[in-house]
């Protein structure tokens, strides 16, 4: 693996914390620290996002990953768990083959990439200022259809966690 | 209007459907809507009449193509030339006149609303067969009008005989029918088409084998005989009388017997195409018409009496157009095809007519013997004068309906003095038997006191029916008056217009014979002056004769029905001896045979059924493991499958095996992985680790 | 582009890992988002690298991102309901998809 200029030394800081929060937040016994490994991890992912120069995304990382979805976690986590549980084991028997088979995924895919000349020569772009009014005009022109659907996909997801979660009177 | 003249028969089918799916309920509803619709079929008839009219022997044809193959059409189609305007009035009219009548007389029926489904199915089936335009769909018509004649006859069913009546009405118009099939088969392999017109052309243009142009009209014919009640199939109609009277007289006046003439009559350019086959025809119209006449004289069920002379006038028309058929054939002109047509057309009237009043009679005395009635006509006023009135048209005698269509009948059988004869001996008989009912049913003394007590006229809604088909009988043969330059003749004809210059000394004979006929009866029946009983002693032999029918129905017995019995007990036998024990020895041989292999099944078959059992249960025993019902372990199998993928992938760059091997090496693999986990997990789980919520 | 798609490559596997290995059902949900980010990485990545007329991966990644927040909803709402029914959310106890 010849070292590329294409990356500097964030990029290295950056991936290093992603995968190390990662695996805190797959191994950790208490769920709840595993939470807080997973929002550094996603803050991280968003900084990965800048890198590529895309501001709009890694804003949207954070707005929905970090505030939305991993403070839901968080609620989910203080309803269902016992905070001090952290004496029972957090994995179960599927562990050993578990890392096995990971690693080899990890690895086989890796060396695939790289075997993979297409994309190793590949030239970055020239980076374009105005991404966000790209991505606003797309979502309003040739995106409508799409966006109109995630919009009622995520009523739909609203209703059914409401009917899901609702308490039946008893 | 012409171009909706389909609508004239669907109407009632759709008045048959909306009765059998929704209104069936109501009975008002069920039969107002049926009467409605048949009215409103009735209108559009008459209005495609005039239209028909209007168009000065055009042709009127409309259809779509239902089933092609190669050159050969299948279609659904109407034509509408005079002949079927003509025959569409008629049977709307006498159709109408049956639904309304069936008012007063179905009353009460606990199946009020289905017999009026069944009238409108019955309706529709006649009405779509006078439409079709092609062979193919006046039979699928045709033995719509079977069945739904079938249903109506044994409407009854309860009634031993009407269910046997139904029966031998289908059967024996089915035997009919086979001959007109092998018509239509025969027409589709050396015509190539069902189409009238296309049929008829290629009639006229030759090249069809000559014994294909006379086998094709006498098996048509065949398919009329049946439904036309033409001897040898004749006796299944007297029968029939065992359905309700309002029945009888549709399928007498307008629709199922009508079916065989008005197929005649369709069909005749193939009758003159060969003179044998036009011969044929007549030859059994007359000897229908002579047998029926004759039974007729000494019946004593009122219906029975009608039935015959329906048989009787069916022959008639039946030999008009046959002998048009020979005429034309041989090139003379003929008045037969007017003749039989108009016949047909006036006889529904008054046949029709006739019919219904004897069912108003019927309703009233409750009796179908006319030795048990008498008298009646101060009671029943309205039916008795418009039955007299159909008797005289019947009869023949001026001016009524009957008299110009039988003229013509006479007229046209100059050419045959042999038929003429007959013709005038049948004119006769009928006008005799016809007085002989009306004396003994309205005049003379009440023979039986306790049913004339309870004689009462009908309601309005049979009587209505009655006066407007008193009226047609009396002035529907008044279009065919032969002066006449714009007359029937010259509306419904084949080929060319004819117009038989009309023979004073004809009309008086036929006049004289009818009258002739009446006076007798007169003589016999009303002065009494000479004793029946007497006559009927001196020729005993001929009165039982004619008063068993010819004794058709018992030849058909020991002719028919006792050989096939006989046969069917000799195959009894024959299967009680020789094949039960063919079959009981080969039961033995089996025996002896099952017990060889019940031997080699215990040790051999099942030790080998066992054992692939037991290679299932080991490896059953193994795969178990993989089906632990965790949703991540099968999670951990998608990801394995993954690195399959990939591995697979290295396997064909970087080593020697063949990739298949490989597959299976690491399929074996994936098979350990569960043993494995097992074996790397601790045991703690399987003691029951301790929820800690 | 070799380190950016190294890097979701890694960070895909760990997801993988967690989901197959966490005994508890947030867990595994949390697992999942590692794996949605590892998609959108790469997204982003060919974005940037293949395809850069007009930011269309990015678009992807901001559905993906949509999507993941109504499956997160839906999840942690069927984890709710787990939790009530069986009085625990341990993943090795419910194993119904056995005969």
């Amino acid at each position: 693996m010849v070292a590329e200029p294409e990356v500097g030394i964030v990029f290295w800081l950056l991936s290093l914390v992603i995968l190390v929060s990662a695996f805190m937040v797959v191994s950790l016994k208490n769920i709840f620290h595993c939470a807080l490994f997973l929002v550094l991890c996603l803050f991280s992912v968003a900084g990965i996002f800048i890198l590529l120069h895309a501001e709009f995304l890694a804003a949207a990382q954070v707005l929905i990953y970090v505030g939305a979805i991993a403070i839901l976690i968080i609620f989910a986590i203080m309803l269902t768990s016992n905070l001090a549980s952290t004496t029972i084991r957090a994995t179960n028997e599927n562990v050993l083959v578990g890392f096995f088979v990971a690693l080899i995924l990890a690895l086989g895919t890796i060396v695939l990439i790289g075997n993979t000349h297409v994309w190793r020569y590949a030239e970055p772009a020239e980076a374009v200022d105005s991404n966000v009014m790209m991505i606003g005009k797309y979502l309003m022109t040739e995106y409508m259809l799409p966006f109109e659907i995630v919009s009622v996909l995520l009523l739909a997801a609203l209703i059914g966690a409401i009917v899901l979660a609702r308490r039946e009177k008893s | 209007m012409t171009e909706y003249a389909y609508l004239i028969a669907l109407l009632p089918a759709f008045a048959f459907v909306a009765i059998v799916f929704a209104l069936r309920w109501n009975e008002k509803l069920a039969s107002g809507f049926s009467i409605l619709m048949i009215l409103i079929s009735w209108v559009m008839s008459i209005v495609v009449l005039f239209e028909t009219i209007g168009r000065h022997g055009d042709v009127y044809e409309a259809w779509y193509t239902f089933i092609q193959f190669n050159s050969f059409h299948l279609q659904i189609g109407i034509l509408i030339d005079a002949l079927a305007a003509i025959m569409l009035v008629v049977v709307t009219t006498v159709g109408a006149c049956v639904q309304i009548y069936s008012l007063g007389y179905m009353h009460g029926d606990p199946r009020f609303s289905r017999f009026f489904a069944y009238l409108s199915l019955f309706l529709f089936s006649m009405l779509g067969l006078v439409l079709a335009n092609n062979f193919f769909m006046i039979f699928i018509f045709w033995e719509l009008v079977g069945l739904t004649s079938y249903l109506l006859i044994g409407f009854w069913f309860e009634k031993v005989s009407a269910a046997n009546a139904c029966k031998k009405a289908f059967i024996t118009t089915r035997m009919g029918d086979l001959g007109f099939l092998i018509g239509l088969f025969l027409l589709a392999f050396y015509f190539e088409t069902f189409n009238y017109l296309e049929v008829f052309d290629k009639v006229g243009a030759g090249g069809i084998p000559l014994w294909v142009l006379t086998a094709v009209p006498i098996f048509i014919f065949c398919g009329a005989i049946g439904k036309s009640a033409q001897f040898p199939l004749h006796v299944w109609l007297p029968d029939a009388m065992e359905g309700p009277t309002p029945v009888s007289a549709l399928i007498h006046a307008a629709t199922m017997v009508a079916a065989g003439v008005y197929l005649v009559a369709r069909s005749m350019s193939l009758f003159v195409a060969s003179a044998d086959a036009a011969m044929v025809v007549a030859i059994i119209g007359v000897v229908t018409s002579f047998m029926a006449a004759s039974i007729g004289l000494v019946q004593n069920d009122i219906k029975r009496i009608l039935a015959y002379s329906t048989v009787s006038q069916l022959g008639y028309m039946i030999m008009a157009l046959g002998l048009y058929g020979v005429d034309t054939a041989h090139g003379h002109h003929s008045a037969g095809y007017v003749a039989g047509t108009f016949h047909l057309m006036t006889h529904a009237f008054f046949k029709g007519l006739l019919f219904l009043g004897a069912g108003s009679v019927i309703h009233a005395v409750h009796t179908n013997d006319i030795q048990e009635m008498g008298g009646l006509y101060p009671k029943m006023k309205t039916t008795s004068i418009t039955f007299m009135i159909a008797s005289l048209s019947i009869a023949g005698i001026f001016p009524f309906a009957g008299f110009w269509s039988k003229d013509e009948i006479v007229m046209a059988t100059v050419h045959h003095p042999i038929f003429m004869v007959l013709t005038l001996m049948i004119a006769f008989m009928t006008a005799f038997y016809m007085w002989r009912l009306c004396f003994l049913t309205f005049f003379g003394k009440p023979r039986d006191q306790h049913r004339y007590d309870h004689a009462h006229e009908s309601p309005r809604t049979m009587t209505g029916p009655l006066v407007f088909l008193g009226v047609l009988a009396v002035s529907a043969g008044w279009v065919g008056i032969p002066w006449l330059h714009h007359g029937f003749s010259s509306f419904v004809y084949h080929g060319e217009p004819h117009h038989a210059a009309p023979s004073l000394l004809l009309m008086g004979g036929s006049l004289l014979v009818g009258l002739s006929g009446i006076f007798v009866a007169y003589l016999v029946y009303y002065r009494r002056i000479i004793s029946p009983d007497k006559v009927a002693q001196r020729f005993r032999p001929i009165y039982n004769l004619l008063y068993n029918k010819y004794y058709i129905d018992e030849i058909y017995e020991a002719v028919l029905l006792k050989p096939i019995m006989a046969f069917a007990r000799f195959m009894w036998t024959f299967d009680a001896r020789l094949i039960d024990g063919i079959v009981n020895g080969v039961a033995f041989l089996t025996l002896v045979w099952a017990a060889v292999k019940q031997w080699s099944d215990t040790w051999i078959i099942d030790g080998m059924v066992n054992g692939a059992g037991w290679v299932v249960r080991m490896i059953g025993g193994l795969l178990r493991y993989l089906q632990s019902g965790s949703v991540q372990f099968y999670a951990l199998f998608i990801a394995a499958m993954v690195v399959l993928v990939i591995l697979a992938k290295f396997e064909l760059e970087y080593t020697t095996l063949n990739w298949p091997t490989m597959t299976i090496i690491f399929i074996i693999g994936i098979m350990l992985l569960p043993l494995l986990s097992r074996l790397t997990s601790d045991r703690s789980k399987t003691a029951g680790e301790p929820e800690n919520e | 582009m070799f380190y950016y798609l190294s890097l979701a490559a890694l960070l895909f596997s760990i997801g993988v890992f967690g989901v197959i290995t966490r005994r508890n059902a947030i867990g595994i949900l949390m697992s999942l988002e590692l794996m949605f980010n590892a998609a959108n990485i790469n997204f982003v990545a060919f974005n940037r690298y293949i395809v850069s007329d007009g930011p269309i991966g990015q678009m992807f990644a901001i559905f993906i991102v949509v999507v993941a927040a109504a499956e997160a909803v839906v999840g942690l709402a069927i984890v709710l309901l787990l939790y009530r029914n069986w009085q625990g959310i341990k993943t090795d106890y419910i194993n119904i998809m056995k005969w």
